[in-house]
């Protein structure tokens, strides 16, 4: 009996007082959690919705078509001679998956506040959550990806196994800025109102449209601050090649933006870890 | 040591009223508010702190059940807040030794779109559980929550009694070392009630440590051997389990047989209703603590509304001191006068209760007030509002010295016939 005893895992209770630890430890005992608010959030998005699972198709198809009318033919923004609908649809992919991850998990997190008032668990598992249950969407997506590469005889390089790592960095960049966001959203509703629009502007200043090379080199840098720039280019790279990239260095866009995820997603477990011991009296 | 369950050591924990009252919702709002009174705040401050729990000390042994009363407001929800590590405390240690689960509130992390399958493997997850465990205990906690034929429908197509089972199944199936249970007896039939005790004293059994809040006496009496006190939010008592209660309920305010509501006794939720009093009154239409049983007596209520509401009753709850109703009564019971106040303007009324003599034994009783509009808002519920003594001289067979057994004592008809 005495042995069973001294395996309990004895918690303590203090106040916290200075910097809150990572913990990591303690979200890897809740992995379980984590797959099944995934898998939750996949379980309940498209219930009840007439096209289920093809809106995940419909919204980048659509946006890809209505682009590839406006900038493609009427504007004719330059792609480097790249076929304007898989230019632009490869970097759409990584975008939906990245604005659809960072909205939901900014916001997710008051909208468990009556989970979060009644029961102990490392909260950041919400915001996790929220930039997981996109892969499925993503995945789905994909396929469409593979088919317009078909069409347009696209033939892969060995760039494309670089893809997931690029898909990787689109996840921790959201996860970075949802943690930020989602924890000033327990304090401020504001916000709610302000993630829609901040996704908004973020597509216009993310070379999604358009291409990287529309920027003189000197400033070129100042689009790599932007995270999603060393994406979507690496999404573009990975799958169109070299020869998408002949016309400007995509290397220094990465790292810039590789290091700025980095800090985001760092600074942003920070603030969260920090903050989270007072959620349940404030949300 | 290492029979402690649960050790905490000078628990405190702070909540700004300001915070909650006043809360910023929005940036604009900190910022008018910083702009409007920018070196006030720190003198403010202190007026809005309240402490929900002050210097709270104690041990629980493993395997004890512990019952924990007070009243609204007394810090029973913080402690066990606390003690689960829901929020932390403002200052004060303690060790907890093994695996918490709560029972929570009905359906708290059930999704009403999942079916109750996946329902209960989603809030096992939440209450900790490993999905092999869930695997395992999966029929069990379907054949509890008697709910197999639904098993695989929406859970927003249940009744609230389903609801309540399949969530009371899956927390009760845990398997914690320490289980918490705040008050969620207060719904479900009472088939169901008895089978969550019982499942509750089979934890127990089992070596593990329970802590029950409720209001329900007569089930803190039943199942827990030990009760702890808590009043504005310190332990005013820990003692077994029939004299906390006794204390419990004649402690306090009864002394005169009236009672007052002042500010902070009103929960925020019960606008636009206001307690204001409650009074015992006796044959001679005295405010009084002590009644005969064999005079009228009369109980009233004074209220405010501060705003129309529609279909709103005042009941009273009779309970004697071991926790057993007595009965429940409603100012419109009567259809008649249901019909005719459907919708109550505002105004500060009374709503008095006569109650003929011969009614109760001899004993201390309480009363419990519930103010509501049924099936649509609670306003205000004070299970222990007042209580009061009946004195039984000169009622019907006061010529034996022996203690009647059951709360009432009726003057009945009796006929006793040669054949």
């Amino acid at each position: 009996m005495s042995v069973e005893q001294n395996q309990l895992p004895v918690t303590y209770l203090k106040p916290a007082k200075g910097l809150a630890a990572l913990n990591l430890r303690d979200l890897w005992d809740y992995r379980e959690l984590i797959y099944f608010l995934t898998w939750r959030d996949l379980k309940v998005r498209y219930k009840q919705t007439l096209l289920g699972f093809s809106w995940v198709i419909l919204q980048p198809v659509i946006n890809m078509v209505v682009f590839t009318i406006l900038f493609g033919e009427l504007l004719s923004v330059p792609t480097g001679g790249i076929p304007y609908p898989i230019f632009s649809f490869a970097a759409l992919l990584p975008w939906t998956y990245f604005a659809g991850s960072l909205s939901r998990s900014s916001t997710t997190l008051v909208g468990s506040a009556n989970l979060i008032s009644k029961v102990y668990f490392p909260r950041m598992v919400i915001p996790i959550s929220g930039v997981l249950s996109g892969f499925v969407d993503f995945a789905i997506a994909f396929i469409i990806l593979v088919i317009m590469m078909l069409f347009y005889r696209i033939i892969p390089t060995w760039n494309l196994l670089l893809l997931p790592l690029f898909l990787i960095l689109a996840m921790l960049t959201a996860l970075g800025f949802g943690l930020w966001l989602s924890a000033l959203n327990v304090r401020f509703r504001d916000i709610n109102h302000l993630v829609p629009f901040i996704i908004e502007i973020w597509k216009y200043a993310t070379p999604v449209i358009y291409g990287s090379a529309l920027i003189p080199e000197k400033y070129r840098f100042l689009l790599g601050l932007n995270p999603l720039t060393g994406v979507v280019e690496g999404f573009r790279w990975a799958i169109l090649g070299e020869k998408y990239v002949q016309s400007f260095n995509p290397e220094p866009l990465f790292i810039i933006s590789i290091a700025i995820t980095f800090v985001v997603l760092i600074s942003g477990t920070l603030f969260f870890r920090n903050t989270e011991r007072t959620f349940a009296d404030i949300i | 040591m290492n029979d402690i369950a649960i050790h905490v050591e000078n628990i405190s924990k702070k909540y700004i009223i300001g915070a909650l009252q006043e809360r910023h919702d929005t940036l604009r709002d900190l910022i008018v508010s910083a702009f409007r009174q920018p070196f006030a705040r720190k003198k403010n401050q202190e007026n809005r702190v309240l402490w929900a729990l002050r210097d709270i000390s104690f041990d629980i042994h493993r395997g004890s059940v512990v019952g924990i009363v007070g009243r609204n407001g007394a810090g029973k929800s913080t402690l066990l807040k606390v003690l689960s590590r829901v929020t932390e405390p403002t200052s004060g240690v303690g060790e907890i030794r093994g695996r918490v689960g709560s029972l929570l509130e009905v359906g708290t992390g059930f999704h009403p779109e999942l079916t109750g399958r996946e329902n209960i493997f989603l809030n096992g997850a939440i209450l900790g559980m490993k999905r092999t465990e869930i695997e395992k205990k999966f029929d069990e906690i379907v054949e509890f929550s008697e709910v197999t034929r639904f098993i695989d429908t929406p859970v927003k197509r249940y009744s609230s009694g389903m609801y309540l089972r399949l969530a009371f199944a899956v927390a009760a199936h845990l398997e914690p070392d320490i289980l918490v249970v705040d008050e969620v007896l207060a719904v479900g039939d009472a088939e169901f009630q008895r089978k969550c005790l019982g499942k509750m004293s089979d934890v127990a059994e089992q070596g593990r440590t329970v802590l029950f809040v409720s209001h329900n006496m007569s089930a803190i009496l039943r199942l827990t051997e030990e009760t702890l006190v808590l009043e504005k939010g310190k332990v005013i008592m820990r003692a077994p389990s029939p004299e906390a209660v006794d204390f419990y309920l004649s402690s306090g305010f009864a002394e005169t047989g009236e009672r007052y509501w002042q500010g902070d006794e009103i929960p925020a939720s019960a606008a636009p209703f206001r307690p204001l009093a409650l009074r015992i009154r006796n044959g001679q239409g005295l405010v009084m603590d002590t009644v005969r049983s064999v005079e009228d007596m009369s109980i009233e209520f004074e209220y405010q509304l501060f705003a129309p509401i529609s279909g709103l009753r005042i009941g009273f709850y009779l309970m004697s001191t071991r926790g057993e109703f007595v009965f429940t009564t409603f100012d419109t019971d009567e259809p008649a006068l249901f019909e005719k106040l459907t919708l109550r303007p505002a105004g500060r009324y009374i709503s008095r209760c006569k109650i003929p003599a011969d009614t109760f034994n001899e004993g201390r009783f309480v009363v419990g007030i519930n103010a509501s509009s049924y099936r649509i808002q609670r306003y205000f519920q004070d299970e222990r509002a007042l209580t009061f003594n009946v004195d039984p001289a000169g009622a019907p067979g006061m010529q034996w010295p022996e203690q009647r057994l059951g709360p009432i004592r009726p003057r009945l008809d009796w006929q006793i016939e040669v054949i």
